[in-house]
C-alpha cells in the first residue's frame, strides 16, 4: 500500500511528460479529421469527428509531388553518402599516412559548421551550373553536409574491426580495394544502417537549402511545400493539419516498426551499444 | 668491387621498389578519399572562403560588386538588429543548456522509474524529435493562435486572458523557445538513457546496503557518472543553437519587430530578400567565426581534460 502510494508522484511526472510530448500530435490528428465548421464550433475537442475530406484535398493540392521529390532526393543523396563516406573512412581509420589526422579533423569539423556560411556561394554555384530550382541543386549540398557525421560514425566503427582480418586478406594477395569490398564493407552493415537512418531523416526534414535553392512548386520538397501550404491554408486550419499529419506519418510509421534502430540511428553514433 | 657494385644495385633496386610502393599507396589512399574530398571542397570549404571574399564587397548578387574592405563588418558593429540577433542566439544557447538538457535528463530518468507502461511512455516521449521542424513550427503556430489556439484555452483555465503569443514582443521569444525545448529534449533523453544503462548496477547495490535514499543515490552516483554525457550534450546544444534557423523562420520570421531575430534569419533576409549579399556574407562569416572559436575552445578543453586523465 505505501509502496503504491509512493509511486503516485512518479506516475504524475510520467503522465505530465506524456501530455507535453504527445498532446500536440493528438491535437494535430484530431483537428485534421474535422471540417472547417466543426473546427470553429469545437476547436479543442479531441476526436469529435472523423472526416477524411481534408486528406483528399491535400493530395489534390500537390502533396504527392512534394512527397516524391523528398523521397527521390533524400534516397539518392543518402546512397551516395553511404558509398563515398565508407570509401573515405577506410584509409582514414585503417591506414597510416601523413595527412590522415588533419583530413579527418577537416571532415568532422563540418559538424560544427553553420550552413549559413556556405549559402550564398552554393546559391551562386547552382545558378552557374544551371541546376538552380531543380532537385539536382540539392544533391551536392545534401551529400556534402552529410559527410562529416557519416565519416565520424564509420571511422569509429571501422577502427574496431580487427587488423588481423585484412592482414590475412593481404597475404592472400588482396588489394586495398579488394579488402575494402570483400572484408570491411560487409562488416560495416550496422554502422551503415546508422548512417542511413540518421541522414535520411535529416534530409527528409531539411529546410534551408531547399528554401534557398528551389522556388517553383514542381521541384519543392516536403518541408518547403508545407511552408507553402501555410499561405493557402491560412484560414483552413484542419486542411493544414491534414497536410502536417501526412507529412509526419512516414517517419512515425517507420519509427513504430523499428524503434530501436531509429533511436540508435538518430543518436548518430553518440550512443554505443 | 664487384660485390660493392652488386650491393649498390640491390640498394637502389630496393629503394626504387620502396618508392614505387609508397607511390602506389598514395595513389590508393587518394582514390579512396578523392570522391568525398572533392564534394567537400566544392560545397563546404570553397564556399566558406568565398563567403569571406563576398563579405568584403558591397554587392547585390547579380551585378559586379564594389570592394569595400572591412566596411560591412564595421557596419555590423553599429547595427542594433545584429546585436539583438546575437542576444537572441545566446538565449537559445542558454535555454538549450539549462532547460532542454535537464528536461532530457528527467525524461531519461523516468524511463528507469519503477512504474508500468515504460515502453509506451518512452515511445511517445521520442515523437517530437521525428517530426520535421517546418511541420512542428506550423503546428505550434496554430496552437499559439490568439483566438482559436489551444494554449490560450489552457491558460484561460487558470483565469488568464488570451495572449497573442507570437506577435507580442515580450512573449514571442519565450513561445518559440518552448517549442525548441519540446523538439530537442527527446534527443538528450536518448543520450542520457544510454549513459544511465552504462552505470554498473553494483554501485547502486552498494549504496542500498549503506542505506542511501534515492536522492543521495542520484547526486552521489548517477549525476557524477553522467558528467561526461552532460558535457558532450552541452557541446551539441551550443553548436546546434548557433545554427538555429528553421523553427524561428517558420514561426515568426524573426518578428515581431526583430524580437525573435537570429543571426541565421537576419542573414537570410539580408541575402535573399534585401539582396544585400555582401552584408549578408559578413553576417554569415561572423556565424562561421563564432562556431570556429567555440570548436577550438572545445578542442582545447578536451585536450586538457585528456591530459589530466579525467573521464
Amino acid at each position: 500500500m505505501t509502496v503504491a502510494f509512493k509511486k503516485i508522484p512518479l506516475y504524475f511526472v510520467a503522465i505530465l511528460l506524456l501530455v507535453f510530448t504527445g498532446y500536440p500530435f493528438l491535437y494535430m490528428i484530431s483537428t485534421a479529421l474535422k471540417d472547417q465548421s466543426g473546427f470553429f464550433e469545437k476547436p479543442f475537442s479531441l476526436f469529435s469527428s472523423f472526416k477524411l475530406e481534408n486528406f483528399t484535398a491535400v493530395f489534390e493540392m500537390g502533396l504527392t509531388r512534394y512527397f516524391l521529390n523528398s523521397l527521390l532526393v533524400s534516397t539518392v543523396a543518402v546512397l551516395a553518402v553511404m558509398l563515398i563516406a565508407s570509401l573515405a573512412s577506410y584509409p582514414l581509420s585503417r591506414m597510416k599516412f601523413k595527412f590522415n589526422r588533419i583530413l579527418f579533423l577537416l571532415f568532422i569539423s563540418g559538424m560544427m559548421l553553420p550552413i549559413h556560411a556556405t549559402l550564398i556561394p552554393i546559391f551562386k554555384l547552382s545558378e552557374s551550373m544551371g541546376v538552380y530550382d531543380t532537385l539536382l541543386a540539392l544533391l551536392g549540398p545534401y551529400i556534402a553536409f552529410s559527410l562529416p557525421i557519416s565519416i565520424f560514425i564509420l571511422t569509429q566503427f571501422m577502427q574496431e574491426i580487427p587488423k588481423s582480418l585484412e592482414e590475412a586478406a593481404k597475404i592472400d594477395g588482396c588489394t586495398h580495394f579488394g579488402i575494402f569490398w570483400r572484408v570491411v564493407l560487409p562488416m560495416l552493415t550496422p554502422a551503415l544502417m546508422t548512417v542511413l537512418i540518421y541522414n535520411f531523416i535529416h534530409l527528409w526534414n531539411e529546410f534551408i537549402f531547399a528554401l534557398v535553392l528551389i522556388s517553383s512548386p514542381e521541384s519543392m520538397t516536403l518541408p518547403l511545400g508545407l511552408q507553402d501550404f501555410k499561405g493557402e491554408f491560412s484560414v483552413n486550419v484542419p486542411g493544414l493539419m491534414a497536410a502536417l499529419t501526412l507529412a509526419s506519418l512516414p517517419i512515425l510509421v517507420v519509427y513504430l516498426f523499428s524503434q530501436e534502430k531509429v533511436v540508435k540511428g538518430l543518436a548518430g553514433g553518440s550512443v554505443k551499444e | 668491387m664487384e660485390t660493392q657494385l652488386a650491393r649498390a644495385k640491390t640498394v637502389s633496386k630496393s629503394t626504387s621498389k620502396l618508392s614505387s610502393k609508397t607511390l602506389k599507396n598514395v595513389l590508393t589512399i587518394s582514390l579512396f578519399i578523392a570522391p568525398a574530398l572533392i564534394v567537400y571542397i566544392v560545397y563546404v570549404l570553397y564556399p566558406i572562403v568565398s563567403t569571406f571574399i563576398y563579405s568584403l564587397y558591397d554587392w547585390d548578387g547579380s551585378s559586379a560588386g564594389t570592394f569595400v574592405g572591412l566596411h560591412n563588418y564595421l557596419n555590423l558593429l553599429g547595427d542594433s538588429i545584429f546585436w539583438t540577433s546575437l542576444t537572441n542566439n545566446t538565449w537559445v544557447v542558454l535555454t538549450s543548456v539549462f532547460v532542454q538538457i535537464p528536461l532530457g535528463l528527467i525524461m531519461a530518468l523516468m524511463l528507469f522509474a519503477p512504474i508500468k507502461g515504460i515502453r509506451f511512455f518512452s515511445s511517445v516521449y521520442f515523437f517530437p524529435f521525428l517530426m520535421s521542424t517546418v511541420a512542428i513550427g506550423l503546428l505550434w503556430v496554430f496552437m499559439y493562435d490568439p483566438i482559436n489556439g489551444v494554449i490560450n484555452k489552457f491558460i484561460n483555465l487558470f483565469g488568464f486572458e488570451n495572449i497573442a503569443w507570437l506577435s507580442e514582443a515580450n512573449t514571442a521569444l519565450i513561445a518559440v523557445l518552448i517549442v525548441v525545448v519540446w523538439q530537442f529534449a527527446p534527443f538528450y533523453m536518448i543520450l542520457f538513457k544510454a549513459a544511465i544503462v552504462g552505470i554498473p548496477e553494483e554501485l547502486y547495490e552498494a549504496a542500498n546496503i549503506d542505506g542511501a535514499n534515492a536522492l543521495r543515490k542520484f547526486f552521489h552516483i548517477t549525476l557524477p557518472l553522467l558528467m561526461p554525457t552532460i558535457v558532450s550534450s552541452s557541446i551539441l546544444a551550443i553548436v546546434g543553437s548557433l545554427k538555429a534557423f528553421d523553427i524561428f523562420y517558420v514561426m515568426t520570421g524573426g518578428g515581431p519587430n526583430h524580437g525573435t531575430e537570429l543571426l541565421g534569419t537576419y542573414m537570410f533576409k539580408q541575402a535573399f530578400i534585401n539582396f544585400n549579399m555582401g552584408y549578408a556574407s559578413a553576417i554569415a562569416f561572423v556565424m562561421f567565426f563564432i562556431a570556429l572559436v567555440v570548436t577550438i575552445l572545445i578542442l582545447i578543453m578536451d585536450f586538457y581534460r585528456k591530459k589530466k586523465g579525467a573521464y
